[in-house]
């Protein structure tokens, strides 16, 4: 059986879709036991769910740089 | 240059974190009201070069995101009064903060129109991606790239590990981190 630290790391790749099937596997297996894992992953669920919700959109490393270098002038 | 250096430490305000710590932020609050990208990032130029003009004017009772956003928010007001005249529509409504900056709850001023059920879905989403902004603004520099990288942008985990010189154990350990740090912040300030 895998341990809590484990299975939240399996926890966040499902969230991603990153897990392979045995870790999928082994994370269900945990989460039966373990309520305090059960519920972090409800936790990690709705924040995944509430960052697509959120659609969060955000400006590349070069358009950062730039308006550094425009700020940098100025100041 | 002096004069504006004094002012700077004066009334605290650091432009030289502006961008790092706040121009996502910026951005995500123009692009929810103006649809187009090259604007919104536009917008938000001026919006920090406005910052450095009237930093004389800050007087340290806003916090220095809440003061941006005052001027960010004249702004989108002006590009929509600038493209209205010209096409002659019904402007849309926006609560324009009188001027008193207000620190603290400032994300309930931000409501358009109070009473309309249509807006608020909208709203909500496009607060609730603000403060989880916030809130990633907080993690430490790395975790805050990872997650980004992750989540917003979608990268995946072969191409994080590659451009930011970890290996994937790295990378789920600060993903770890960053997502029980979101969690506990949005709690904070989303929940609560």
């Amino acid at each position: 059986m895998i341990s809590c630290d484990e299975a939240k790391i399996i926890c966040h790749k499902t969230q991603y879709n990153d897990a392979s099937f045995w870790e999928t596997l082994k994370l269900r297996l945990h989460l039966l036991v373990c309520n305090t894992c059960a519920s972090f992953s409800k936790m990690n669920s709705r924040l995944t769910k509430l960052c697509e919700e959120a659609s969060i959109r955000n400006l590349s490393d070069r358009d950062k740089l730039r308006m550094k270098k425009k700020l940098d002038e100025n100041i | 240059m002096n004069l504006a250096k004094r002012a700077f430490s004066m009334n605290q305000l650091n432009p030289h974190i502006w961008v790092d710590q706040y121009a996502d932020y910026l951005f995500n609050y123009a692009i929810a009201r103006i649809n187009d990208e090259e604007v919104a990032k536009d917008l938000v130029q001026e919006t920090f070069l406005a910052g450095l003009k009237s930093a004389k004017n800050y007087k340290g009772a806003a916090a220095e995101r809440t003061w941006l956003i005052a001027i960010l928010k004249r702004k989108v007001i002006d590009y929509y009064r600038k493209i209205n005249s010209k096409k002659g529509k019904a402007e849309i409504r926006i609560n324009y903060n009188s001027g008193n900056e207000s620190d603290g709850d400032w994300l309930e001023e931000q409501v358009a129109d109070p009473g309309s059920i249509l807006e608020n879905d909208f709203i909500e989403n496009e607060e609730l991606g603000l403060a989880i902004q916030e809130c990633i603004s907080k993690l430490p520099k790395k975790q805050a790239a990872v997650f980004t990288m992750k989540t917003v942008r979608g990268l995946n985990t072969e191409d994080i590990c590659n451009e930011l010189g970890i290996n994937p154990s790295n990378l789920w350990v600060m993903v770890h981190r960053a997502r029980t740090a979101l969690m506990g912040c949005l709690n904070e300030i989303w929940f609560k």
